[in-house]
C-alpha cells in the first residue's frame, strides 16, 4: 500500500473516530440542554410573580399572595453565619493538612473524617444540630443553631477546597522560598496562599452556593413555616428560601393557588446561586491577574 | 581555603543508600562541577549543603558537613541562616508570580531587611551582578512571569546573590534554557566566582568542561574521582570515568 492511498482499515479508524466523538459530544450536549430545561422551565412558569414586591413584600393570604422577603432575608442571613463559622475554621484546616502536618497517621485520619463528613447526609446534619445546638446548647430554633448546622455542612467543603487549591501551587515555589532562608510560614503567607487564593474565593463561593439551597439542615435548627417579620437577633427564628419552597409545595393552606409563588421562589434561589457562580468566576479572574503583579 | 568539606557522608532514603561515604572539598572562590549518569547521587550530595534534603520524609543523613568551617548538621543551626549563607538556583527558573523588583527583594524581607533604600540598592546590584539590569531596569514593577525563560533564570540568580551568599548551588541550571541563554549564564557563572564560591550540578560535560575549575565524576552513590577539570577530562585515573566522559555510558 503506497504511503498517501487510503486503506479499509484506515477508514475503519476514521469512522470509528468520528461516532466516538459524535457520541461525546451529544452527551455533554445534553448536560447542557438538561440545564436549559430546567431553567426554562421554572422561568416560564415563575417569571409572571417576580417583581420588586415579590422580593420585597412579606407573604400574604396564607402564602398565596404576597413576597418572599422574610425568606430571602432570613437565607442571606443564614449564608453569612454560616460561612462565618466555617471559612476560617476551614481555610487553617486546609492549611494545616496540606503544608504543615507531616504524613503520618494522624494527617490521614483527619483527612478520612474529612471525607466521611462530606458523605454524611444533609438531615443528619439537621438531626445533630437540632440535637446539639438547639437543645444542648439552649440556642433554640434560631438563626445561630442553623448556621451552625449550615456550616458544619459546608465544613468539609472549605477544607477539600483549601487543600485541593494548595495542591495545585507547584512545589518548586515553596522550595524556591525556603532556599532563601524563608521559614514555612513566610513560605504559605507570602508566596503560597497568593496564589492558591483565586481557587480558595472560588470554592468557598461555590460552598454558599450548596449551603444556601440546603433545606433538611435548617428543617428542625431554625427554619419557620411562616413568619412574616425580619430577625433581630442570632436567637431569632427565621424563614428560608428552600425550606418556604417545600412548604408552599406541599403544605401550604392552599397548593393549587400558591404554584406560580412556588416557581418565582425557585428562579429566586436558582438565580442566587448562579450569581454566585458568576462572582466566583469573576473574582478567580480578577485575583488571578492580581496574584502576578505583586 | 574550603568553603564546603564533607567528611564521610552517607545519606539514606529510607532503606536506600543514595550517598556511600563521600569526602571532599571545594574551595573557596572557584567553580566546582559534580557530573554523572542520573541517579548518581550528585544532585541528593549538593541539596546537603543548604539542607534541602531536610524536606523530603525519611532521609537519613551520616557524616560531618562544614560550610565555612561551621559543621550545619550541628543541633544549634538554624535552617534559615544558613540558607542565607548558601543560595540555590534550580533546574527549572521558578520566579515567584510577583514583580521583578520583588523577587529579588524577597529574600531580603523574610530575612527582616525592612531599610527601602537599602532594598533598592541591594536589588539594583544584584540585578546588575546577574546580567539582567540592562534589560528590566525600566520595569521593575512588571511581573516577572513576562520575562523569557534565560531572563527568568538570571532572575533566580540575582534572587540568590541578593542575601549575599557565600556559596551558590547550581542543581542543573541550564537544563531547561535555550543554546544562547545557556551561553549567557555560563559566562554569568564565570564572573560570579570573584565573589561566590559556586558549586555546579550538570549532564552537560562540555558545561563542566567551559565553566569549572574542578570536576567531580559520582557513579552509583559514590564519588569516583576528583580532581582539576582539565586533569580529569585529558587523563582520567579511574576507568568509569574515563568510560562516562568519552560517552560509553550515561
Amino acid at each position: 500500500m503506497a504511503f498517501g492511498t487510503t486503506s479499509s482499515s484506515h477508514k475503519s479508524k476514521k469512522l470509528a473516530q468520528s461516532a466516538a466523538f459524535f457520541i461525546f459530544r451529544l452527551l455533554s450536549f445534553s448536560v447542557v440542554a438538561i440545564l436549559l430545561v430546567i431553567l426554562g422551565f421554572i422561568l416560564v412558569q415563575g417569571i409572571s410573580v417576580i417583581s420588586w414586591e415579590f422580593l420585597t413584600e412579606m407573604p400574604r393570604e396564607g402564602m398565596t399572595e404576597g413576597g418572599i422577603f422574610p425568606a430571602l432575608v432570613g437565607t442571606l442571613c443564614l449564608v453569612a453565619g454560616s460561612m462565618l463559622f466555617a471559612f476560617p475554621i476551614g481555610i487553617l484546616s486546609g492549611i494545616y493538612i496540606h503544608e504543615y502536618a507531616k504524613d503520618s497517621w494522624f494527617k490521614r485520619f483527619v483527612k478520612l473524617m474529612t471525607n466521611n463528613l462530606a458523605g454524611v447526609p444533609s438531615i443528619v446534619f439537621g438531626l445533630f444540630g437540632m440535637t446539639l445546638f438547639v437543645n444542648q446548647f439552649g440556642f433554640g430554633d434560631s438563626i445561630l443553631a442553623g448556621s451552625l448546622t449550615l456550616g458544619l455542612l459546608a465544613l468539609p467543603v472549605v477544607i477539600r477546597t483549601t487543600e485541593e487549591s494548595l495542591k495545585s501551587i507547584d512545589d518548586s515555589f515553596r522550595i524556591g522560598s525556603l532556599a532563601l532562608g524563608a521559614t514555612k510560614w513566610q513560605t504559605v503567607s507570602r508566596v503560597v496562599l497568593p496564589m492558591a487564593f483565586p481557587n480558595i474565593i472560588t470554592g468557598l463561593i461555590l460552598s454558599i452556593g450548596r449551603v444556601s439551597g440546603e433545606t433538611a439542615p435548617i428543617l428542625f435548627t431554625v427554619a419557620a413555616y411562616f413568619l412574616p417579620k425580619l430577625p433581630t437577633s442570632i436567637f431569632d427564628q427565621v424563614m428560608a428560601l428552600p425550606y418556604h419552597l417545600y412548604v408552599i409545595s406541599t403544605s401550604g393552606t392552599d397548593i393549587e393557588a400558591s404554584r406560580a409563588m412556588a416557581y418565582g421562589t425557585a428562579f429566586v434561589l436558582i438565580l442566587i446561586v448562579l450569581l454566585a457562580n458568576l462572582l466566583a468566576n469573576w473574582l478567580r479572574r480578577y485575583f488571578g491577574k492580581k496574584v502576578k503583579m505583586n | 581555603m574550603n568553603s564546603v568539606e564533607t567528611k564521610d557522608v552517607h545519606l539514606y532514603y529510607g532503606d536506600f543508600h543514595a550517598l556511600k561515604g563521600i569526602t571532599m572539598a571545594m574551595k573557596k572562590n572557584q567553580v566546582t562541577a559534580f557530573i554523572g549518569p542520573s541517579g548518581c547521587g550528585k544532585s541528593t550530595y549538593l541539596r546537603c549543603f543548604n539542607r534541602m534534603n531536610d524536606l523530603i520524609d525519611g532521609v537519613k543523613i551520616e557524616g560531618d558537613i562544614l560550610i565555612d568551617g561551621v559543621d550545619i548538621y550541628k543541633t544549634n543551626i538554624q535552617v534559615d541562616d544558613l540558607r542565607k549563607h548558601v543560595g540555590m538556583v534550580f533546574q527549572k527558573p521558578n520566579p515567584f508570580p510577583k514583580s521583578i523588583f520583588e523577587n529579588v527583594a524577597y529574600g531580603l524581607r523574610v530575612n527582616g531587611t525592612k531599610d527601602k533604600r537599602f532594598i533598592e540598592e541591594r536589588v539594583e546590584r544584584s540585578l546588575k551582578q546577574a546580567a539582567l539590569w540592562d534589560e528590566v531596569k525600566d520595569k521593575l514593577k512588571k511581573s516577572a512571569f513576562e520575562l523569557s525563560g534565560g531572563q527568568q533564570q538570571r532572575l533566580c540568580i540575582a534572587r540568590a546573590l541578593a542575601i549575599e551568599p557565600s556559596v551558590v548551588l547550581m542543581d542543573e541550571p541550564t537544563s531547561a534554557l535555550d543554546p544562547l541563554s545557556t551561553a549567557k549564564t555560563e559566562e554569568l557563572i564565570h564572573q560570579l566566582k570573584e565573589e561566590y564560591t559556586i558549586v555546579i550540578v550538570t549532564h552537560n560535560m562540555q558545561q563542566a568542561g567551559r565553566v569549572s575549575d574542578y570536576t567531580a565524576f559520582f557513579y552509583l552513590g559514590e564519588l569516583v574521582e576528583y580532581a582539576k577539570t582539565k586533569t580529569l577530562f585529558t587523563n582520567p585515573k579511574d576507568q568509569r570515568t574515563q568510560n562516562y566522559i568519552t560517552g560509553r555510558f550515561g
